[in-house]
């Protein structure tokens, strides 16, 4: 059922033709590349994380749950729970910092609305190994602060900020902003601000305003916003490695270790896919709020 | 819309409601969050040309770095594999891309909607499960891991990207084109590619953009699937990352920082609505 809103083929009289075998065969390179290196790779994943391997690394196809066994260890379930509360604390900062600085952006004039947006964008699309070295070099021992704090003899010996929890935490906060601004300023920009002006008009001040008006009515894009945050920083490990130092191992690095030094595909393909089943349970309840936001 | 161009450019943030303390609240609050964003690779840039080696004082302006950077073999060389890698992927996905929205939009296929989600699949995909799976499937098959498996998962995460830029573009066209070039007497095909292509160009151009974009910034999915002769230049950074800072590395990313700047001032505009356009 085409939307009212679209301008489908349909709604202006003019229906999309019946598949012909030539449209068909237009579509087939695309349908076999989606069966061949999307589904299939996934199916293998799911056959993997049942089998064993040998001495030699080597998958062994098999059926058993002994994977799956293992991942109930205390030693992986609190690698996977330290994982979620990396993400879910990085969510909550982004909110909190992005929400205001979205807020001013939607609500500017459409010429700095435009250039205050491009000036997000040059973040969200700068390489995200750039961005993290960019923190590495401020907070590292022999980094920015460190050396502002030793040569103006305020502390005798640097402060390692580098390979803890704030660090990574930090590194998370910083590539994902962008991904939390941009979904709430496109609710913001949504926004009626007569519906604002009401409030204050029957005497809200500006925190009732706020909490009573302006943030239900930008919900969706928090939870879009966090759906873009939470979701790809449970699973990120490239950024928790860097900085991390691998001494806080988040859930990526595990499987990651599993499918190279360790040589444990299986195991990792287990992992993989209890990582996998994380995610749906995500998408379920985060899209289905999503979706509840929008009565229309 | 019309309410913002009414109320115009009376104040640089415009907001209406609420008294002061408030405007002064979010733009203040907004400058630190531009800051914050800003502010490390600003430092990078600095000292990418600082003469010192280690270190952040400031021992005077050098260009060695960007020599240094120029004559490094072993990040050229994985450089050239990025270019390489991502302009093949990039032609293969933007062919796909573009082709799967048209024929999508045009055509009713049986499960249509099962296809349309599942094109969702590999952008929401973790990168790291697309990389382990797909390791998975090489192995299987014995497909020498190198250039060709590279390439393969690129084409696999960037043309979704393609296609749904495509087929927002798609949803803005009068449909009344092609059937104006199928009244007149033109074939479906001349119809596509006299009149429709050229209407997709900006999409194709922007759509292109962002695939060259994804593909040679990649690292997640590169590592699982790449051998050593087709590393390409996130892995070598990752490498020299991990090791510790090196001005080498700030040249490197200041670099990365201009081009990203020109990127994003082109693709800003393409979406320009192009002058003499209907819609």
């Amino acid at each position: 059922m085409p939307e009212p809103t679209r301008q489908s083929p349909t709604a202006l009289g003019l229906d999309p033709r019946r598949a012909s075998w030539k449209a068909w065969l237009l579509l087939a390179p695309l349908l076999v590349w989606l069966a061949l290196f999307v589904l299939l790779p996934t199916i293998l994943l799911i056959v993997t994380s049942f089998s064993n391997r040998d001495e030699l690394g080597r998958v062994v196809y098999s059926f058993n749950w002994d994977n799956y066994r293992r991942c109930f260890d205390p030693t992986w379930l609190s690698i996977f729970w330290d994982s979620i509360v990396y993400a879910l604390l990085a969510t909550f900062i982004c909110v909190l910092v992005g929400y205001p600085a979205a807020y001013t952006i939607g609500r500017a004039s459409p010429a700095n609305r435009r250039l205050l947006l491009t000036l997000v964008m040059v973040p969200f699309w700068t390489s995200f190994l750039i961005r993290t070295y960019a923190w590495i070099s401020v907070l590292s021992q022999e980094g920015l602060v460190n050396s502002l704090l030793l040569s103006s003899h305020i502390l005798p010996t640097p402060l390692s900020m580098m390979y803890t929890p704030f660090a990574i935490v930090l590194g998370l906060v910083y590539n994902y902003l962008p991904f939390m601004i941009l979904p709430i300023y496109t609710s913001v920009e949504k926004l009626d601000n007569s519906l604002v002006e009401a409030a204050y008009d029957l005497g809200a001040g500006p925190l009732r305003a706020f909490s009573r008006v302006i943030i239900p009515l930008t919900r969706p894009g928090i939870t879009a916003g966090a759906l873009l945050v939470f979701v790809p920083a449970i699973a990120m490990y490239a950024i928790t490695t860097l900085m991390g130092g691998g001494s806080n191992p988040t859930i990526g690095e595990v499987i990651q270790n599993q499918f190279t030094r360790a040589r444990n595909q299986p195991f990792g393909a287990a992992l993989g896919v209890l990582l996998m089943l994380l995610f749906l349970v995500c998408f379920f309840v985060l899209g289905r709020k999503k979706n509840s936001a929008h009565p229309v | 819309m019309t309410d913002s161009t009414l109320l115009g450019r009376a104040h640089f943030f415009r907001l209406p409601d609420g008294p002061k303390l408030v405007r002064w609240f979010c733009g203040s609050w907004t400058a630190l969050v531009f800051a914050f964003l800003y502010l490390p690779i600003f430092l990078l840039v600095l000292f990418s040309f600082n003469q010192s080696k280690s270190g952040f004082v400031w021992e005077g302006f050098t260009l060695e770095w960007y020599d240094a950077l120029f004559h490094n073999r072993v990040l050229l060389q994985a450089f050239g594999n990025s270019l390489l890698i991502g302009t093949i992927s990039t032609a293969c996905a933007t062919f796909l891309g573009t082709l799967g929205a048209w024929l999508l939009y045009r055509y009713r296929f049986p499960a249509h909607r099962l296809m349309e989600t599942f094109i969702f699949v590999p952008m929401i995909m973790p990168e790291i499960l697309m990389g382990v799976s797909l390791l998975v499937l090489f192995v299987l098959f014995s497909l020498p891991l190198g250039y060709f498996s590279v390439i393969i998962a690129h084409i696999t995460f960037t043309f979704p990207f393609v296609l749904i830029g495509m087929q927002a573009r798609l949803e803005g066209m009068d449909p009344s084109l092609e059937e104006a070039a199928l009244d007149l007497g033109a074939t479906p095909s001349q119809a596509f590619f006299k009149v429709i292509l050229p209407y997709l160009v900006p999409a194709i151009a922007s759509g292109a953009l962002l695939a060259f974009s994804l593909s040679l910034d990649d690292y997640i999915v590169t590592v699982f699937v790449t051998g050593a002769a087709s590393q390409t230049l996130p892995l070598k950074v990752y490498g020299m990352v991990r090791v510790g800072l090196n001005p080498q590395l700030n040249a490197l990313s200041a670099l990365g920082i201009v081009l990203t700047m020109f990127l994003v001032f082109v693709s800003e505009r393409l979406k320009q609505p192009t002058p003499g356009e209907t819609l």
